[in-house]
């Protein structure tokens, strides 16, 4: 609890949470090398969901591994809350686990399906120590926290739709008490209806618990919904930053203009238009896709 | 999607518990494991039980016939058959579960750590695997009878070891795909260690296939283990099956009841445990109850029965004007729990080059209600419909083979998976021009021709280049263009696309929909999209269908949809399209009024 209050407090002005500076990550395939992060620079505060926008194969999800731990930095600094933390391996990258949690997207995939909610959401508590009694109320909280009802711990994954299997790894990601959660497109298997709550539960808990996002997505509708600061990735560079309204209205850099004009709006007058400026943006020779 | 909508109440189910209970309720599955489990009762009680002394030799029984005392009689020394049976079954399964454990503590170890690790420890136990499979068993086991004495445990022991290569594949192929998992990226990222993730979630994976291989592997090394015996290496004091064979197989023409027992118990055995795997295989491989397989003929006026509510959605052009018409369709699926129905009496047609759009979440069946009228449903779907007509004709109630003529070349379909709709083996340009040929009746040269036009058409600056390519070779925007070629190369009068850009990152998505646009008008197509997005909706369509729970709540024109919805449903999934919302700024802005308020 003194954690929590101590870093609610916070001042985001302050030295930030978590620094990425020049990051590189180089992909083996066979006997190529694939720099799937060419560089690059980010900061993002205590308390403070910064988004990070792309396509795939833009380098942004390589860049929430390389911060997690799961994707090697060939060079470059990521420092978490003043401590170096680029090439941190075994115990120590396990103590780490406490500040620095993870949401990833897919549904299905991030839940042990042979494990009950309740195992799911202790692991990381035993794992890391906590008596059986201690953690029972933790994940009690924590479903409480997730609007989930408390006889969830007894049942299986598959029990779930998607958008409540989401509340369950969003959930497991909260029980350490994290500083920084890294959510990996955690919304984009989701129908849009859900989307939407669970986008919502992302802000509550921000504001509940102080905790910062890395929120990766390709949609800028949800980073515009959820974000606080917007870095738009292209080919493994960091091709603009700034903030959300910027970022998601005005964008400067001509990439982000066609990614946001690219994107149709639910509304045939206003995108009858914003087609005619992307076909107007679209130069003839980026006809074929690459 | 609509995987997911049919996987959700099948599911992978709750774990090992729910296996077992499945396997409780298949008989044949029962009857094996009630057979086995009476064998390894009948070898732990073996002294309390036998009449006998196995050992004990009664000249007067010698290839006696069954008898009151002596129920299957005496062997060729003059000892009681049912005792030595009873006796023989526990060193069966005495040495059948030596052999498991050998090779569930061996092979599964190094199985799940070489396919989580990987790299030289996967190396190093993989050629060790495929090393001992090389090496000819039953010789090295009469080495190591030799050099041993015959020892019984130790020869156990060692075919043990010749069953550890197949525990160590099936353990380490399932390591190798939980390994992908992103649960066990989450494990390490909550900060578990390997030793706690290996315990807690790979072997957790292997489980229920490790079970089913030791059913296997247990009647395997009950066989080598019988055959041993049978040449005479083995413990000459405790009696067993393969002794008893040796012995009645000498006696075969005279008294062929004495091999005939021995040989029953130890059929009898395996056959339980080969039931016992192939009935869990079963149950773990296929997690529904098969379904009848049973298409039922569009049938006139019975098929919407009193119960069954009213079919949904307007029909708004006649039969001849429209190039599809759906009438009343239904799709059930059988599952587990039985019929489930996924398409609620659907109406919808479109008319030529009308743009309409079927909207819905995941499980809306706006995926299936276009398969049943392609003919695209997978196995286990059953359709119903008053009727399905496309170009005016009732395809319902043509034979099957004019029905696919029909569909092959009036109607194009645009999957939604770009890559896993072309077959990897042949090059696009055999995957372009063969339906050309086959369908269209076009020569090669012809075909050829036809499909470099479409490419060009389709946005591709060197169809040639394409063409030679396998479907790796290209991006997946670029699949996309191929499909869509492929689908528009036999000047369809419909096109049909499933979700076509859902999978493409939206710059592609924005190039994929001008596309379909431009080809929609140029060849005066109708064009029906599946999708989920009220901005696809926005960018291309005349006309929408919303689609909940297998029935249409609504249809009309776009412009009258956005303007002014009326189903509620309609409306949120409008509004839920987050392009428009209110953004973080806007609602941190309003909390911090709000929690202001609050404390003054």
């Amino acid at each position: 609890m003194n954690k929590e209050s101590a870093h609610v407090t916070t001042d985001s002005q302050a030295a930030p949470l978590l620094e990425v500076a020049d990051v590189v990550v180089d992909y083996r395939r066979g006997r190529t090398t694939f720099r799937a992060l060419k560089g690059v620079s980010m900061t993002i505060g205590a308390g403070e969901c910064v988004g990070l926008v792309g396509e795939s194969g833009s380098g942004k999800s390589t860049l929430g591994k390389a911060i997690l731990g799961l994707a090697e930095v060939a060079s470059g600094r990521i420092r978490f809350a003043g401590r170096d933390i680029t090439h941190l391996k075994g115990t120590a990258r396990r103590r780490l686990a406490a500040d620095l949690q993870v949401v990833f997207q897919d549904p299905y995939g991030s839940l042990d399906p042979t494990m009950t909610v309740g195992q799911i959401l202790a692991e990381p508590l035993t794992a890391s120590g906590t008596g059986r009694a201690q953690a029972r109320t933790t994940v009690a909280e924590m479903l409480d926290h997730v609007r989930l009802p408390a006889d969830t711990v007894r049942r299986y994954p598959s029990e779930f739709s998607g958008g409540q299997r989401q509340r369950i790894a969003i959930a497991r990601a909260l029980v350490r008490r994290p500083r920084l959660i890294v959510c990996d497109e955690p919304v984009s298997a989701l129908d849009l209806t859900t989307q939407a709550a669970v986008i919502d539960l992302f802000i509550d808990i921000q504001r509940e618990t102080g905790v910062s996002y890395l929120f990766v997505s390709h949609d800028l509708g949800v980073v515009r919904r959820i974000c606080h600061r917007v870095s738009v990735m292209y080919q493994g560079e960091c091709v603009e930053t700034g903030p959300n309204e910027t970022v998601t209205r005005n964008p400067e850099h001509p990439y982000t203009q066609r990614l946001l004009l690219a994107s149709p709006v639910a509304d045939p007058a206003r995108q009858a238009v914003r087609r005619r400026s992307w076909l107007a943006l679209r130069a003839p020779a980026t006809t074929p896709v690459p | 999607m609509t995987d997911a909508a049919l996987r959700a109440p099948g599911g992978p189910v709750r774990a090992e518990r729910a296996l077992w209970r499945r396997f409780l309720r298949r008989p044949l599955g029962v009857t094996a494991l009630a057979v086995f489990l009476l064998v390894v009762l009948v070898g732990l009680f073996a002294p309390l039980l036998a009449p006998h002394d196995p050992n004990f030799v009664d000249f007067t029984l010698t290839q006696a016939p069954p008898s009151a005392e002596h129920l299957m009689g005496g062997d060729s020394a003059g000892r009681d058959i049912v005792s030595r049976l009873l006796y023989g079954a526990r060193t069966t399964v005495y040495g059948a579960a030596i052999a498991c454990l050998v090779g569930v503590g061996i092979g599964v170890p190094a199985g799940v750590a070489a396919g989580y690790f990987g790299g030289a420890a996967d190396r190093i136990c993989s050629w060790i695997s495929d090393a001992v499979q090389s090496v000819p068993g039953m010789i090295v086991l009469l080495i190591v009878a030799a050099g041993t004495g015959a020892d019984f445990t130790v020869l156990m022991v060692t075919v043990g070891a010749f069953m550890t290569p197949g525990y160590y594949r099936i353990s380490r192929s399932r390591a190798l795909a939980v390994r992908r998992e992103p649960y066990v990226d989450a494990a390490r990222v909550a900060g578990l260690t390997h030793a706690r993730i290996l315990h807690a979630h790979m072997l957790r994976a292997v489980h229920a296939p490790v079970i089913i291989q030791s059913a296997l592997t247990a009647g395997v090394a009950m066989g080598m283990q019988t055959g041993l015996q049978f040449l005479g290496v083995g413990t000459a004091s405790a009696p067993d099956w393969g002794q008893m064979m040796n012995d009645g197989f000498r006696t075969m023409g005279t008294h062929p009841l004495i091999l005939l027992w021995p040989s029953l118990a130890l059929g009898i055995t395996i056959a339980a445990l080969a039931f016992i795997g192939s009935t869990l295989a079963d149950l773990v491989s296929v997690r529904t109850e098969p379904a009848r397989r049973r298409r039922t003929a569009p049938a006139g006026g019975h098929a919407a029965d009193a119960e069954t509510p009213a079919s949904s959605g307007a029909l708004v052009h006649t039969v001849e004007q429209s190039v599809l018409r759906i009438d009343n369709l239904r799709v059930t699926y059988a599952t587990a729990h039985g019929d489930k129905e996924v398409v609620r009496g659907v109406c919808l047609d479109v008319a030529p080059g009308e743009v309409l759009g079927i909207v819905g979440e995941s499980g809306s069946g706006k995926s299936q209600t276009m398969f049943s009228a392609l003919d695209l449903l997978s196995g286990d779907g059953r359709t119903s419909a008053d009727g399905i007509w496309i170009g005016g004709r009732e395809a319902g109630r043509l034979p099957r083979a004019e029905r696919h003529a029909l569909l092959g070349t009036r109607v194009g379909y645009v999957p939604q998976e770009p890559m896993s709709n072309l077959d990897p083996c042949y090059t696009i340009g055999h995957q372009l021009v063969e339906p050309l040929r086959a369908v269209h009746r076009l020569t090669k040269a012809q075909a050829r021709d036809r499909a470099r036009e479409v490419l060009l058409r389709v946005g591709i600056t060197d169809p040639d280049r394409v063409m030679a390519s396998y479907p790796h070779q290209v991006s997946g925007g670029m699949a996309q263009r191929v499909l869509i070629a492929g689908a528009v190369a036999g000047k369809p009068d419909l096109l049909v696309a499933d979700e076509p850009t859902t999978a493409l990152d939206v710059t592609v998505q924005a190039e994929v929909l001008e596309l379909l646009r431009e080809l929609q008008q140029e060849y005066g197509m109708a064009l029906v999209i599946v999708t989920h997005n009220f901005g696809v909706v926005a960018d291309i369509c005349d006309r929408v269908v919303v689609m909940k729970d297998g029935r249409i709540i609504e249809s009309g024109t776009v412009g009258q949809i956005f303007a002014d919805p009326a189903d509620p449903y309609t409306a949120e999934l409008i509004h839920a399209s987050q392009d428009d919302s209110e953004s973080r700024d806007d609602l941190d802005a309003a909390w911090h009024e709000a929690g202001q308020k609050v404390h003054t």
